[in-house]
């Protein structure tokens, strides 16, 4: 029972890398925050300054209204997962899970009563015995859960932990975390580089990128209304499309504004043979690509004489510039080579300013 | 084809057998020799067959000793062996792990200089550094001691690599999760650590038993008294070369003694050497 609070909290490597550029935050009771971003964006380096496995530069860490800077990460009373399980090798799953207990001088029965309660929670009972060897990928995580739950901690911490499981177990898994970290109603922070994972499994989510957090909220919050560029294209699949507008150029008006980037999401737009929407936008598009998934299925196309109009290359935006998404339900789909108009209303568009750090609402 | 497959099959088992045979012999000829009668093989008669002198030559060899020079009995240097080559063996693992664990695992100052330094000590062998090494054992009034028979080979270089590689290969998420746990440095390395390197250590123990079995030249050196002279030394100091005869089957049945454990310790490890050198248990 504990919330965290990050204060201004930075990390610089000897080297002078700046890998952390203050980030401020709060975890309330018994919430699950996910952090999420791409590969180097600095996620995984805050997660561990919480569980104090990295030092930190300047700026607090309070768990449970106790600043934990220069703590140990054993008396920090959280627990980690890790995202290769750092399962004790040569230790049985009942010895994983007791020897943090057994360090802490827990006495026998008491840690025998939370091994197997952990057990029974995570159904992992009739492998106690074995070395993690022995366990597939998806039991190796659960004894690292298990490991994790005996000890009743404040906080869990969740590096990754999925990342190493095959897609199906990964879905299973993801939703036994949620429903377990409910059961427990333990503070949670994860750590992610999907971003459905980060969709399904937060409270609060913490988009990052480059050191500095992008966007915190609500997950579906961001994905309505993305704070910049990056949030834009990171959070959702396939990612926003973003073109560069300047006023005047488009039917969009933006009052006060004489350009900027514009953002619909390839869900958004429907194909049509008559005009755009009244202050919606209008997109002719020859078809390049077309990936069909059952359900739905996604129309990659180039805009016919935009190249001077380079589409905004928002990292981590896969699309060459001048592409645009759009995501038309079933299985009907335009020819490759094919003409076509893409069109969105105008309460669907998102605007940002030219350099893609601010919002603009219309 | 199939027939081909057949005959390079026999080609090659024959000339395993070949070499088996030619490593073979000298020892089967050591051990038919110390079932001999002396004067036999002085004269050059020496049959092929075991004689009839094994269980008096053996007796002889391990409690009297050879009636010529060094009179002492072969037991006492195979006792004298053993506790040198353990020393050696288990000082150098305990010394080479604990070092290894320090570079791998301990950010302290000129880290990397401790390191090189140790490797740079590969290219010193005892050989190299035997006078400031004999200079040093008989200032530390070592001559004539156990300690000195092995203290000066302890340190290790090789075991030290071997140990930083294989610690190097120890993921750093499972000494987080130790410090997580609750479990210091030294908890780390008793319960996590150890356990790990079980077999990587007992490879090590076996190359590094027949190392410290094999000693010639420092045992030679550091010993004067009969009673601390090690197997190696004592055989050599059985033949002699002056006008007294060599005791020919006592020196053979000496050899063959001082095979014995070396062989037995393969024997016995093989097992757990193997997976020491090919498995990577993580």
């Amino acid at each position: 029972m504990a919330n965290v609070i990050l204060r201004n909290v930075r990390k610089t490597y000897p080297g002078g890398v700046e890998a952390i550029k203050g980030v401020d935050f709060e975890v309330g009771d018994g919430q699950f925050c996910v952090l999420v971003g791409p590969s180097g964006c600095g996620k995984s380096t805050l997660l561990r300054m919480v569980a104090g496995l990295e030092s930190i530069t300047s700026g607090e860490i309070d768990i449970g209204g106790r600043v934990v800077n220069r703590i140990e990460p054993a008396d920090r009373d959280i627990a980690m997962v890790f995202q290769n399980y750092a399962l004790y090798p040569h230790m049985s799953v009942y010895n994983n899970m007791a020897y943090g207990l057994r360090n802490r001088g827990m006495a026998k029965p008491e840690i025998d009563k939370r091994v197997r309660e952990a057990a029974q929670i995570l159904e992992i009972g009739p492998m106690l015995d074995r070395k993690p060897k022995q366990l597939s990928g998806g039991q190796r995580q659960r004894v690292a859960m298990g490991r994790a739950i005996v000890r009743q901690p404040k906080v869990f911490l969740f590096d990754e932990p999925l990342s190493n499981l095959d897609a199906k177990l990964r879905i299973a898994m993801r939703v036994e975390i949620r429903k377990l970290q409910r059961r427990l109603n333990t503070t949670s922070i994860y750590v992610t580089h999907d971003q459905l994972e980060a969709m399904t499994l937060a409270d609060i989510l913490v988009v990052m990128n480059g050191g500095v957090v992008e966007q915190i909220g609500n997950p579906l919050d961001i994905y309505q209304k993305p704070a910049t560029t990056f949030v834009a294209s990171f959070i959702g699949a396939p990612p926003m499309n973003l073109t560069p507008f300047r006023q005047g150029e488009t039917s969009v008006p933006v009052p006060g504004s004489t350009g900027g980037i514009l953002g619909v999401r390839p869900e958004d737009l429907t194909l049509t043979t008559g005009t755009a929407p009244e202050g919606g936008v209008r997109y002719d598009l020859t078809v390049e690509a077309i990936e069909r998934v059952g359900a739905e299925t996604f129309v990659y196309g180039s805009r016919n004489g935009a190249k001077e109009a380079a589409a905004v290359s928002a990292k981590p935006g896969e699309l060459p510039p001048g592409e645009i998404i759009v995501r038309l339900p079933g299985q009907t789909a335009p020819a490759i080579g094919e003409r076509i108009v893409a069109v969105a209303p105008r309460d669907k568009l998102h605007v940002f300013g030219a350099d893609g750090r601010s919002r603009i609402e219309i | 084809m199939v027939e081909n497959e057949g005959l390079r099959r026999y080609v090659a088992h024959a000339i395993l057998w070949i070499g088996i045979a030619i490593v073979a012999f000298p020892v089967y000829l050591a051990f038919v020799a110390s079932t001999q009668d002396n004067a036999v093989i002085a004269n050059g008669q020496m049959s092929l067959l075991p004689g009839g002198h094994f269980l008096e030559t053996y007796y002889k060899t391990l409690f009297v000793g050879s009636s010529g020079t060094t009179r002492e009995p072969v037991g006492m240097m195979l006792l004298n062996s053993l506790i040198m080559a353990l020393s050696i063996a288990l000082g150098k693992i305990a010394i080479s792990i604990l070092s290894a664990y320090a570079i791998v695992f301990f950010r302290f100052p000129f880290r990397m200089t401790v390191f090189w330094i140790i490797f740079i000590t590969l290219m010193l062998p005892v050989e190299v550094r035997i006078y400031p090494t004999y200079k040093i054992a008989a200032d530390l009034n070592l001559l004539d001691s156990y300690s000195g028979l092995a203290l000066p080979l302890i340190a290790s270089a090789t075991a030290t690599l071997l140990f930083r590689q294989f610690f190097m290969t120890v993921p750093d998420e499972l000494m987080e999760a130790s410090r997580i746990d609750g479990a210091g440095p030294f908890r780390f390395f008793k319960d996590t650590l150890l356990p790990l390197s079980r077999t990587n250590m007992a490879a090590l123990f076996v190359i590094l038993f027949i190392y410290g079995w094999n000693q010639y030249l420092w045992p030679l050196l550091i010993t004067t008294r009969d009673d601390m002279q090690t197997i190696q030394v004592g055989i050599r100091k059985m033949i002699v070369t002056s006008d007294a005869l060599t005791e020919w089957p006592v020196v053979m049945a000496t050899s063959v003694l001082a095979m014995l454990p070396p062989v037995l310790v393969v024997i016995v490890m093989q097992k757990l050497f193997v997976r020491g050198l090919v498995e990577t248990e993580k």
